[in-house]
């Protein structure tokens, strides 16, 4: 059995009378590239809500490197080590391309005011260390010339790099994307692909939550597939291709659309 | 090569931009005082406006929470100096005292103001501060009379309307700032400095100190975590800034400088009612904030300027005898005529400027 990072056993959440999770549960190998997929309003954007604390589950737990994963708050989970990505790009537009991977080591940092105000030694030395692993960072997604610029004038391509690179900023044990690749020519996802590939090497485990099929089953070792708040499938990327379970809930309905306006 | 030659020019000609500045600045109210005292008033309370102006700041243009009440958190500093420096309570505390105990109850006010209205963002933050800024003020409109349940006899607190007289001034080293200094010892005849000429060199030196805070704040770990909640509050709470805690920061820091401009303003003013603190002053620093360029310091200090100076610059040029002189009769009120070409030149700066005077460089 290989490390496992990330374990949710059966994790149920209810909406009223609707269950937007029903008794899921997944492992997550360390440093590997793990992919959540399933049609739309499977789950996945609730089961990822619950894992970053937005929601609390009604049943089930989750375990994050060998403890319970216990969030009351959003703010909590990237002191844990889990950083995420957000499906409609959320930079912190006004601010420099630098300063949005600045802000990424809050969390691993903790100058006040005090420090601030009156330029401790302490707080200083944090200032240049964070400045410096923010220029790391930006050099590692091939962001460094815009550094100076406000983030909102970055290409599309490269705000989702940046995303990227402040959610590393955060030093995570797992980083979660949630649909990087949505509105990406085939050239930016190429590169958001050796992107993931990289970051998995160098020992950060990523889940990715993600419709582009070609860049789950190219990129991902494991795949879990919910469909209706249940998982229907988990295995490797050919496993899952051959499943009929998935074909059923992709293709199937597909079919059956393209039928119906024909 | 020549690039090099250029780039040292350029920082020549910035450093001499930087020395003519500061000179001006220096005998700026020596110059103003050749055109009477009152303008040396004005300029103190330019001052003022730009401590005032640089608190909002951190708190609107920085942290990105609207704050319509800010006016009370200069009360709290100005009835703080007023009660325990006058004749009111026959108390009088100097000034080292007086100045950080009226910031921290401003600071402690902020966060007063900042716990119930956390979840609140916008349009409902705006409301909830506003009123905020009017509770304020009518507990000092209404704290002559404060009855207590268990005994028929009422306590005058703030003097109500009223208002206090009889203020103390600043008192630095034994010299009363009101006082003024008298050189013509120095065998510089005729050579007085004023009291607001002294009060002038003692704001400047509390404006600079919270520019240099407000600064050193917002280039700071804490100030990128306040832009940060002003960009995107939730992907700010997903990078682990725990966004409860810093807005708290923000508007005990902003209430601070707040605090700190009231208790100046009481101590050189002799008198404070509750009439200088309505709603009307603080979408007046909020108007300068704004009009400057929000969350760049450079330009919320000119919107300050212009902002506290143009009314009374528009006060001279709006007078009677000039519309005597251009139409032969008297078409407008002066007043009048005041707010209207105040009111129009905001106007035309939001409409050709939207981002402010002076917004911050695209570039860094």
């Amino acid at each position: 059995m290989a490390d496992m990072l990330f374990t949710a056993e059966g994790v149920t959440k209810r909406f009223g009378g609707v269950t937007a999770l029903d008794n899921v549960s997944m492992q997550i190998p360390r440093g590997s590239i793990f992919g959540l997929i399933g049609p739309n309003g499977a789950g996945k954007t609730t089961f990822f809500n619950t894992l970053t604390g937005l929601y609390q589950v009604d049943e089930g737990k989750f375990l994050f490197d060998g403890k319970p994963l216990n969030v009351k708050a959003p703010h909590e989970v990237a002191q844990v080590g889990i950083a995420r990505t957000f499906q409609n790009i959320r930079l912190f537009g006004e601010m420099t391309v630098l300063e949005n991977v600045m802000v990424g080591r809050h969390v691993r940092t903790k100058a006040g005011a005090f420090g601030a105000i009156f330029r401790t030694p302490s707080a200083r030395r944090e200032e240049a260390e964070i400045e410096q692993r923010a220029h790391e960072l930006l050099a590692y997604i091939d962001l460094s010339k815009r550094a100076g610029d406000k983030s909102r004038t970055l290409a599309y391509g490269e705000q989702r790099r940046l995303e990227i690179a402040r959610a590393l900023a955060t030093d995570p044990k797992m980083v979660a994307l949630d649909e990087p690749a949505a509105g990406m020519n085939a050239t930016e996802t190429v590169t958001l692909r050796t992107l993931i590939e990289r970051i998995a090497n160098d020992g950060t485990t990523v889940m990715l939550i993600e419709h582009d099929m070609r860049l789950v089953m190219n990129v991902c070792q494991h795949i879990v597939v919910l469909d209706y708040g249940k998982k229907i499938a988990d295995g490797t990327p050919s496993q899952i291709q051959k499943d009929p379970a998935v074909i059923k809930a992709y293709l199937g309905g597909a079919h059956a659309e393209v039928g119906a306006k024909a | 090569m020549a690039k090099l030659m250029q780039l040292k020019q350029d920082k020549r000609t910035q450093m001499v931009w930087f020395v003519a500045l500061g000179v001006l600045i220096l005998i700026l109210p020596f110059l103003a005082g050749m055109l009477g005292q009152a303008w040396v008033r004005i300029l103190n309370v330019t001052l003022l406006y730009v401590m005032l102006a640089l608190g909002l700041n951190v708190v609107v243009g920085v942290a990105g929470l609207l704050d319509l009440g800010y006016v009370a958190f200069y009360a709290v500093g100005a009835y703080t100096w007023s009660l325990l420096a006058s004749a009111h309570f026959n108390l009088h505390y100097p000034f080292w005292v007086l100045l950080p105990l009226g910031a921290c109850l401003a600071a402690l006010a902020g966060l007063m103001l900042g716990a119930p209205v956390l979840k609140l963002r916008g349009d409902y933050l705006a409301i909830v501060t506003l009123g905020f800024g009017e509770i304020v003020r009518i507990l000092m409109n209404n704290f002559d009379k404060v009855g207590l349940p268990w005994s028929d006899e009422t306590y005058n607190i703030t003097n109500g309307p009223r208002g206090i007289t009889g203020i103390d001034g600043l008192n630095l080293f034994g010299l009363d700032l009101r006082k003024g200094l008298d050189v013509s010892g120095f065998n510089v005849s005729g050579f007085n400095v004023s009291g607001l000429q002294l009060y002038y060199f003692v704001f400047l030196a509390f404006a600079i100190l919270s520019v240099i805070g407000v600064y050193r704040l917002q280039h700071s770990r804490l100030g990128r975590a306040w832009q940060a909640l002003r960009e995107d509050e939730i992907a700010a709470k997903a990078m682990g800034i725990n966004t409860r805690n810093i807005k708290l920061a923000a508007f005990g820091f902003g209430a601070l400088t707040g605090g700190l401009a009231g208790g100046l303003f009481a101590s050189m003013q002799g008198f404070v009612s509750p009439e200088s603190f309505g709603l009307l002053e603080s979408i007046m620093i909020l108007a300068m904030v704004v009009l400057g360029g929000m969350g760049h310091i450079p330009g919320v200090i000119l919107g300050a300027v212009l902002l506290s100076a143009m009314p009374e610059v528009i006060r001279y040029a709006a007078d009677e005898n000039v519309q005597q002189k251009i139409f032969g009769v008297v078409l407008i009120a002066p007043e009048v005529l005041r707010n209207l070409i105040f009111s129009l030149a905001l106007i035309l700066i939001m409409l050709f400027k939207p981002q402010g005077l002076w917004p911050s460089p695209e570039k860094k």
